[in-house]
């Protein structure tokens, strides 16, 4: 198993598509409960960072399938309660799944009725559990979480991967955001939470993602943010980042020439 | 009673020669001592009421609800033996889940009343079990609009506009008939039902009782408590109007 995100998606040592011999029958059919370890329609980076009024998330909304684009709309960001909020890259299944377990947890605590809700360390906590309670199984839910929240004017912001590794930081990046966004976020963001407004914020992740779509192939520009804050969370209608390409023209080996 | 030393009356497996089932009788006079509970579905939501009877002084105010949350979207308020009640809201909201887990959707309200139906229709088929002795009043909002429903310790349930049980269904239901529940605001159902519970409420038989409001409006499809202020203000008219009853009689 390649624990690596950036990985997830090669089939490693688990699963050879070429292999013909029926006693190695280790696909889908022949051997269904590997399935887990076998991912399929993916999600790749999300970035989270604090700024002065709470926290950040920002994700693509392109569910790959292999190196195929296959699914261009999918929301890999939701709300969680009234001021928490869940990114995921990976396994868009185990995401639908993950969601639907922490619907189930809120629903049980909104009838037990007792005034108290949970917050967002709270469900960070269940979370991390759950995975790492998974990768004990060594069935894991193959995703990268990242967490955000906003409770009693404090800022959250929580990772959570497969095998239940978990920490906490004013800035968070998941997959191969975690290699080209994480330097710039540490630069614009640490040190300066409290005072970083909505617009720098905005303006920071708009930049990384945009840098992330030129360098990882399996990124849109179509992406979706999502903010909480004392007035709970917001998440933005998918909206695409302006590109440009024509550097590209003057460079050898790039796109059309025919030298 | 005429079923009384017959012999027809000791297990919900035996009919009467008549062809009644004593035992599911005797659970619904169960529920008829209990203290008064009302649904109303208007058309922007459902409210709930309860005249809760406190037994004691020393209980701590506000425990031992008998209105509770299933799902998020559904209340159900119970009058009969209480931990019967907690058993059949403990059911439905199993039912709820269950339902959510396969259609991932909330469960409609006649979904919710037919389970909830038949699990406590259930309970009149054996004799090693007893009926259920609690009514239960299903208030929702799914996308048909506003839901009622009340299960009878039969298992048998209807839809309604407007329901009532417990010691004083019969004034109740007269109260209620009296409404036009169509044209009446949800604020204005929350007064009515609280008036209507002070109106019924026997201060020579029982002393104490607590008011529950609970209501499902249009606006956030979630079951809750209503707020605080509002429930005040019902219970401060509720309070007015019984003595201006008093005055005229």
């Amino acid at each position: 198993m390649d624990r690596f995100s950036g990985n997830f998606d090669r089939f490693s040592d688990l699963f050879n598509p070429y292999d013909s011999n029926p006693t190695n029958a280790n696909h889908a059919i022949g051997d269904f409960t590997k399935c887990t370890r076998k991912p399929l329609v993916m999600g790749s980076t999300v970035l989270g960072l604090e700024y002065q009024d709470g926290v950040m998330i920002a994700a693509d909304t392109l569910g790959s399938w292999g190196q195929l684009a296959r699914y261009r709309n999918e929301s890999r960001i939701y709300p969680v309660g009234n001021f928490t909020v869940l990114g995921a890259a990976g396994d868009m299944s185990d995401f639908q799944h993950t969601k639907h377990m922490l619907d189930s947890l809120m629903i049980k605590e909104y009838y037990t009725n007792d005034d108290h809700v949970l917050s967002t360390p709270h469900i960070y906590e269940y979370l991390s559990r759950v995975l790492y309670h998974r990768r004990s199984k060594l069935d894991p839910l193959w995703n990268t979480y990242v967490v955000g929240g906003y409770n009693n004017g404090e800022r959250f912001l929580g990772y959570v991967d497969l095998l239940g590794t978990t920490y906490q930081s004013s800035i968070v990046a998941t997959g191969l955001g975690a290699y080209f966004a994480q330097p710039i976020l540490r630069n614009a963001v640490e040190g300066r939470e409290g005072i970083l407004t909505e617009a720098e914020a905005i303006e920071i992740l708009n930049t990384c993602m945009k840098i992330l779509f030129y360098r990882e192939c399996k990124t849109l520009n179509r992406i979706q943010r999502a903010k909480v804050t004392a007035d709970g969370v917001e998440i933005s209608e998918p909206y695409a980042l302006p590109t440009e390409w024509s550097f590209g023209e003057g460079i050898r080996g790039f796109g059309t020439q025919t030298q | 009673m005429s079923s009384i030393g017959t012999g027809y009356d000791l297990s919900v497996s035996t009919y009467s020669p008549d062809g009644r089932v004593f035992q599911v009788e005797y659970a619904a006079k169960a529920v008829d001592n209990s203290g008064t509970v009302i649904g109303l579905r208007v058309a922007e939501g459902i409210v709930l009421a309860v005249e809760k009877l406190v037994q004691s002084k020393l209980l701590v105010p506000k425990s031992n609800r008998s209105i509770q949350t299933v799902d998020t979207h559904i209340g159900v308020a119970t009058a009969g033996l209480l931990a019967d009640g907690r058993h059949i809201v403990n059911r439905a909201r199993d039912e709820a889940e269950n339902y959510r887990d396969i259609y991932r959707i909330p469960i409609p309200g006649k979904m919710i009343a037919d389970r909830v139906g038949h699990y406590v229709q259930a309970y009149t088929l054996y004799s090693s079990v007893r009926p259920f002795g609690a009514s239960a009043i299903i208030g929702t909002f799914d996308h048909d609009g506003p839901q009622l429903y009340m299960i009878e310790p039969s298992g048998v349930y209807w839809g309604y506009h407007g329901c009532a049980i417990g010691k004083g269904k019969q004034v109740a239901k007269t109260e209620i008939e009296k409404l036009s529940l169509d044209e009446l605001s949800v604020v204005d159902a929350v007064k009515q039902a609280a008036r209507i519970i002070y109106a019924v409420h026997d201060e020579a038989k029982d002393k104490e009782f607590e008011l529950e409001l609970s209501w499902v409006t249009a606006q956030n499809k979630r079951h809750e408590f209503v707020p605080a202020d509002l429930a005040a203000e019902a219970e401060r008219l509720a309070k007015e109007s019984l003595n201006e009853e008093m005055e005229d009689d």
